[in-house]
């Protein structure tokens, strides 16, 4: 379902360009966080302004750096999973992903396809998860404050499923490296179903709320507009990406995770403004409903891990009878496996950009290092391009379209 | 039972024929390639540190390979502290490790869908490599995260700060020297930061690795 722009976004004059005539040649530096609303987090901006247009903007970060890629050098490759669901907190399943695919493809393993298909259904809930929250804060920070009630509704009956299959939340580490912790339990794909068949109406009324907003409509349509080209030279992905009109999305491009036996489609933009970015994004949540259907429809049974204990631990109830198990669930858990020798960088698309964990191998059970590549750190880098020239007020519009988490910035 | 957990490494070494990255960059500059590792499918090439730029202006604009897309850059410590050794058979402590893709962009019909990591050893020593952000300008960040991270500096940079650590933090902490753990809590001028000069002392059974370091005044 690609966008008809020609009719939804035709940016206004207004919004061509406000142009301010300085009062004196001199400007004022302003500091915007970095504890402010609308930074989702703890952002910092320094503005540097004259009158109230932005002549430069240079963004702070690292308040909330956790030294998380030095933890993970730590921890065993099993271990290390939990600390990645704390990176981009919005997105934990396919952050978890991510790092599974690169010590899968460390060690050389494939879950079997009803692991795949799990994984897909998984992180799809979790990109649409991740989109309610960047709409419901990000029209809260345009004023529009009852679209906020509506998504966090909506996400929390996917996190129930979340919680349902995982026990958690937030941050499940249910997709761990050789498939997933756990089949999904009884009666989970029947609620999964229901929720999805739920929710194209609730898409529908987001935008019955949003679309045809004046005051939407005037606060993003030819706000902080960048180019492809940009956007390239910066390594800026994802839906920002997208809304320059670049069709390109990792899921088809390079598919991981059985995305290639799904049907879905790229939406695009075409000015790669604000508005434009919230169209795919909008766009994406319905394509990615599209894509759990298909694979609860297409569901192959089957086990959903690595048949290989020396990867995977073994189940519950093998440890009753088998010495053999106990062996291997003992030395599994305190000593772990050795991936060969190498390096491995697998990327996958998050609900930010594209998201991979390069990680280096040295033989031995603890990732020598285990760094992530942020698509947040990479699209803010595009922020100050996007602000220089407007108002302070259309900065709070600009970080929300770009939808970062700083969590993940920092690490 | 240590042993059989151990899978077989399938690392080779093999003669850089098949990839057209490399046959581009050897064409160009005869003796910039100081190795190539291909492993799983990806291919690693590490060339001569100050013909980074050179090089990663090549793979962007040859119109055979067009890596128009700065994946990211990332650093690597490959000192062992426990023996004071290069772990792998490094003759370089530290890697700075370029991820470069080529995206492809069906309205242009430009990309072709690869992706190739280009590597320079640092010593540590002379921990400087030539910046790539006039190449690439979305560099500026991840090299001033393995500046902050690894002391690594890069030469040309317009704007090396550190990012994530404070500005007067002392020590580099992804550095395996630096100590995990244990560090008091950070007071303003960086008086009780964790120095860098200190030896680790590893606690069996720990995850804890290093120990708390008080006494900077000291250390300098």
């Amino acid at each position: 379902m690609a966008i008809d722009s020609s009719q939804l976004n035709t940016p206004s004059v207004a919004a061509q360009g406000v142009q301010i005539d300085p009062i004196d040649e001199s400007t004022m530096v302003i500091n915007m966080g970095p504890q402010h609303p609308s930074t989702h987090g703890v952002l910092r901006l320094v503005l540097e302004l004259e009158g109230e247009t932005i002549v430069k903007c240079t963004p702070h970060i690292g308040y909330v750096h956790t030294g998380i890629e030095k933890e993970g050098e730590y921890q065993t490759y099993m271990k290390a999973v939990t600390i990645t669901d704390r990176m981009d907190y919005l997105s934990a399943h396919i952050n978890n992903l991510a790092y599974s695919l690169s010590v899968e493809k460390l060690l050389g393993v494939e879950p079997p396809p009803r692991g795949q298909y799990l994984r897909v259904v998984l992180s799809e809930i979790q990109r649409i998860a991740s989109h309610l929250v960047w709409l419901g804060t990000h029209a809260l920070d345009i004023g529009a404050m009852t679209v906020f009630f509506y998504c966090f509704r909506e996400r929390e009956k996917l996190l129930d499923l979340t919680e349902m299959m995982s026990g958690v939340r937030m941050m499940p580490s249910w997709i761990v490296p050789g498939g997933l912790r756990g089949d999904a339990p009884e009666g989970w794909f029947e609620r999964c179903k229901a929720v999805m068949d739920e929710f194209p109406y609730r898409i529908d009324e987001y935008e019955t709320l949003l679309d045809q907003n004046p005051i939407w409509r005037e606060r993003t349509q030819g706000i902080g507009i960048i180019t492809a080209e940009e956007c390239f030279a910066l390594g800026v992905s994802g839906p920002t990406l997208r809304g320059c009109g670049v069709p390109h999305d990792i899921r088809k491009a390079v598919p991981y995770s059985s995305f290639d036996h799904f049907q879905f489609e790229i939406p695009v933009g075409e000015y790669g403004d604000v508005y434009d970015r919230y169209r795919v994004r909008m766009a994406e949540m319905r394509q990615s409903r599209e894509i759990i259907k298909q694979a609860i429809e297409k569901m192959p049974d089957g086990p959903i891990n690595v048949d290989d204990r020396k990867i995977v631990p073994p189940p519950r109830h093998e440890l009753d009878s088998s010495m053999e198990a106990v062996i291997h669930h003992f030395k599994l858990w305190t000593e772990g496996f050795h991936p060969p020798v190498g390096e491995a960088y697998v990327p996958v698309e998050s609900p930010k950009g594209e998201l991979g964990f390069y990680i280096v191998s040295d033989g031995s059970a603890y990732p020598w290092r285990m760094h992530e590549r942020p698509p947040c750190f990479m699209n803010l880098q595009a922020l100050p391009r996007m602000c220089v020239g407007r108002l302070i007020a259309d900065v709070v519009a600009i970080i929300g379209s770009i939808d970062i988490v700083l969590g993940e910035i920092d690490r | 039972m240590a042993e059989s957990t151990t899978l077989t490494p399938e690392v080779t070494t093999e003669a850089p024929a098949e990839r057209l990255e490399v046959l581009k960059i050897r064409e160009r500059f005869p003796d910039a390639i100081l190795e190539v590792n291909t492993f799983r499918g990806d291919t690693r090439i590490t060339v001569r540190r100050e013909l980074i730029v050179d090089i990663l202006t090549l793979l962007r604009d040859d119109p055979d390979l067009q890596y128009n897309f700065f994946s990211e850059c990332m650093g690597v410590d490959y000192l062992n502290p426990q023996t004071e050794e290069y772990i792998l058979g490094k003759t370089h402590r530290f890697e700075v490790v370029y991820n470069l893709y080529s995206l492809p962009d069906s309205r242009t019909g430009r990309g072709k869908n690869t992706r190739i990591f280009i590597k320079v050893g640092v010593p540590e020593e002379d921990p400087i490599v030539p910046t790539v952000t006039g190449v690439y300008p979305g560099a500026e960040f991840p090299e001033r995260e393995i500046w902050d991270m690894f002391g690594i500096r890069f030469e040309g940079h317009p704007d090396l700060r550190r990012i994530l650590m404070p500005d007067d933090w002392i020590g580099h902490p992804q550095r395996k020297d630096y100590p995990l753990g244990g560090e008091r809590v950070q007071f303003p001028e960086g008086k009780y930061g964790p120095s860098i000069g200190e030896r680790m002392v590893q606690h069996p059974g720990e995850s804890f690795f290093g120990k708390t370091a008080s006494e900077i005044e000291e250390t300098g």
